[in-house]
């Protein structure tokens, strides 16, 4: 046997499950969405009928809220995290990545204890002011759930690059009469913008996929990995579902795209 | 921006030392005046604390209390770096990335708020006299090591500083470009006549920088002087080793002179010592005949080095000596050959503790 068809060879396994589970599912994914009553144009009814689309508006926009206040928020965190020395610190950092640990359905779990009927808040708003508030079967509750499993990835992604920061820039911008903002919005922020984008494309991607967290709290949410879920187990609507599939993942891997090719290969490195 | 622009500022230091947070001594409390417009270089090997004494000068590090910082006689030890005023050049050049040539020699300018007009005027003025023309709109992974270390220049000249700190400034380049680049700087220097500190670990670009060059040993100032008076005077063996090279002689003095293995070296000195110890340049030995020399040895080797030869002598010393000998003496090692020394040539040096 020759050293080429050796490789080959040993490239087979490989070539068979990707095909077998990868590609063939996919294909007919595709296939699917354009099997319904409406063929082709049932791509467009994603777009074009008015449930869909808000609901396809809704989950980029919920998507695009967790990312933003992510980056706010594990921005200032990491940067504080990575540049001071305390006692707790290693454990207050080990307690921050905790929530790798769980699956979406524990994550929608902790959102109704602490802001559902018989949350946490509820009560403690109940005392003070006679009324509940409850929040966790809304789409803010979701928000948070989504915050509080995408502010761990992200830190650590903002950790690991604050610590590459080459303090001389900081100290040559101070030199050069820049105060503690200027420093930060002239040298700091831009040294971290290929961290922002690998990091905020993954928030983004498992905000706008993420299923267990919204089908614990969804009593009133539409987002699209439930729409899916519905329109295929209780409408049995295949075509509608496949359609709405193939958005979903055109949409989140072109985000994935874009950021890759802002950043090089950061994004890949940060998943 | 200050009316004196170009001039510079005196500094005062006084009392600084620094001790960091795990304890450790990088300074000791040192007082140091450097005048308007001189050249002043903190010369020591890697962890002398010339490095801490140029960061507590620039403000990026607090001096232990009782330490004060003054420039033109004004208190600027709770002035943060920022409103110093001090142009600063960086080993790493430190040179911001997500902006080109021009944007990072006008930053200061920017920060300032000075109108874009007449900070461009600024930047053209600074990219011909650091000779980077062509290069304003290149970003700083576009540019070779010298032409960084430009760049890095004119940024911090740009502000008009009162001082211009430089911290191993030349230490990332290769020796070749090292060399030009070291002479342009000492042009740049006085043509702008700007209060400098020059932080180095390189006596060579120690001695042709400084106006006064301070030599710093274990955290401490071994020496303050000019580089003529730090080469031929040297109050420590520290400071003569470190400076050029130098033969460190032990012998007892008697009646005037050395007395070696290999004969009688006169010096300067009227009183009999027991242990004495004595630096000899080498360049300052010459080469005679064996015969009628008061201090005589054997040749160890000889290393041609081009415009000079160098011997290296035994016998003569209770070490081996080194002779830099013009490169058209005759030399072969296993020759014996006499060493005549000026008694202006021998330094005393203090005995080591």
């Amino acid at each position: 046997m020759s050293h080429r068809s050796f490789v080959w060879l040993c490239l087979l396994p490989l070539a068979v499950v990707t095909a077998a589970f990868f590609l063939l599912p996919m294909a007919r994914l595709v296939v699917t969405g354009a099997e319904g009553p409406q063929g082709l144009a049932g791509y467009l009814a994603i777009l074009t009928e008015q449930r869909y689309r808000a609901t396809l508006v809704n989950t980029v926009l919920l998507a695009v809220a967790t990312t933003i206040v992510t980056l706010i928020v594990a921005t200032i965190a990491g940067m504080f995290l990575q540049r001071h020395r305390f006692p707790g610190r290693a454990v207050l950092i080990a307690m921050l990545t905790f929530p790798l640990a769980f699956p979406g359905v524990v994550v929608g779990f902790m959102i109704i204890l602490l802001a559902g009927r018989q949350g946490l808040i509820g009560d403690f708003s109940n005392r003070l002011f006679g009324e509940k508030l409850v929040f966790a079967y809304s789409i803010y509750g979701l928000f948070l759930g989504y915050l509080y499993f995408s502010i761990p990835r992200v830190i650590l992604t903002i950790m690991a690059a604050v610590q590459k920061l080459d303090v001389g820039l900081e100290e040559a911008a101070r030199s050069l009469g820049a105060g503690p903002w200027a420093v930060q919005r002239d040298v700091v922020l831009p040294a971290l913008a290929p961290a922002f984008v690998a990091s905020g494309a993954i928030a983004f991607a498992t905000a706008m996929g993420a299923f267990g967290t919204a089908f614990t709290l969804a009593t009133n949410i539409d987002v699209l990995p439930m729409l899916i879920y519905t329109e295929f187990t209780l409408a049995a609507n295949f075509s509608i579902s496949a359609a709405l599939s193939v958005g979903l993942g055109i949409i989140t891997w072109l985000i994935l795209a874009l950021a890759r090719s802002f950043s090089g290969s950061a994004v890949a490195a940060a998943g | 921006m200050s009316a004196q622009a170009g001039h510079g500022a005196s500094v005062h230091i006084e009392a600084c030392g620094k001790t960091f947070a795990d304890g450790t001594l990088a300074l000791e409390p040192a007082t140091l005046d450097i005048a308007r417009g001189e050249t002043l270089v903190l010369l020591g090997p890697s962890g002398c604390g010339k490095t801490t004494m140029l960061r507590i000068i620039a403000g990026l590090e607090v001096p232990d209390a009782g330490g004060r910082v003054l420039f033109d006689g004004k208190d600027m030890t709770a002035v943060p770096i920022e409103r110093r005023n001090v142009g600063m050049v960086f080993q790493s050049y430190a040179l911001f990335p997500n902006m080109t040539v021009s944007d990072n020699i006008g930053y200061g300018l920017k920060i300032r708020g000075i109108p874009a007009k007449e900070r461009a005027a600024r930047v053209a003025e600074l990219v011909a006299l650091t000779n980077i023309s062509g290069l304003e709109n290149r970003r700083i992974d576009q540019l070779s090591g010298g032409q960084r270390q430009r760049v890095a220049l004119a940024r911090a000249v740009a502000i008009r500083p009162g001082i211009l700190l430089l911290d191993e400034p030349l230490t990332a380049l290769d020796a070749a470009l090292r060399d030009r680049l070291r002479g342009e700087l000492n042009r740049l220097l006085r043509a702008l006549g700007i209060t400098a500190i020059y932080v180095t670990h390189d006596q060579s670009e120690a001695m042709e920088l400084g106006d006064r060059v301070v030599v710093m040993q274990k955290g401490a100032i071994a020496q303050i002087g000019t580089p003529r008076e730090i080469y031929f005077t040297p109050r420590s063996r520290f400071v003569a080793e470190f400076i050029g090279a130098a033969n460190i002689v032990e012998a007892t003095i008697e009646g005037g002179h050395l007395m070696l293995p290999g004969g009688r070296q006169p010096i300067h000195c009227d009183v009999d010592m027991p242990a004495a110890v004595a630096m000899i340049r080498p360049e300052t030995i010459r080469v005679t005949s064996a015969g009628s020399a008061s201090l005589s040895g054997t040749i160890d080797s000889v290393s041609f080095i081009g415009d000079r030869q160098r011997l290296v002598i035994s016998g003569a010393s209770n070490r081996l000596l080194s002779v830099d000998a013009p490169n058209t003496v005759q030399a072969k090692a296993g020759e014996r050959i006499g060493l005549s020394i000026s008694p202006d040539a021998v330094r005393l040096l203090p005995p080591e503790n």
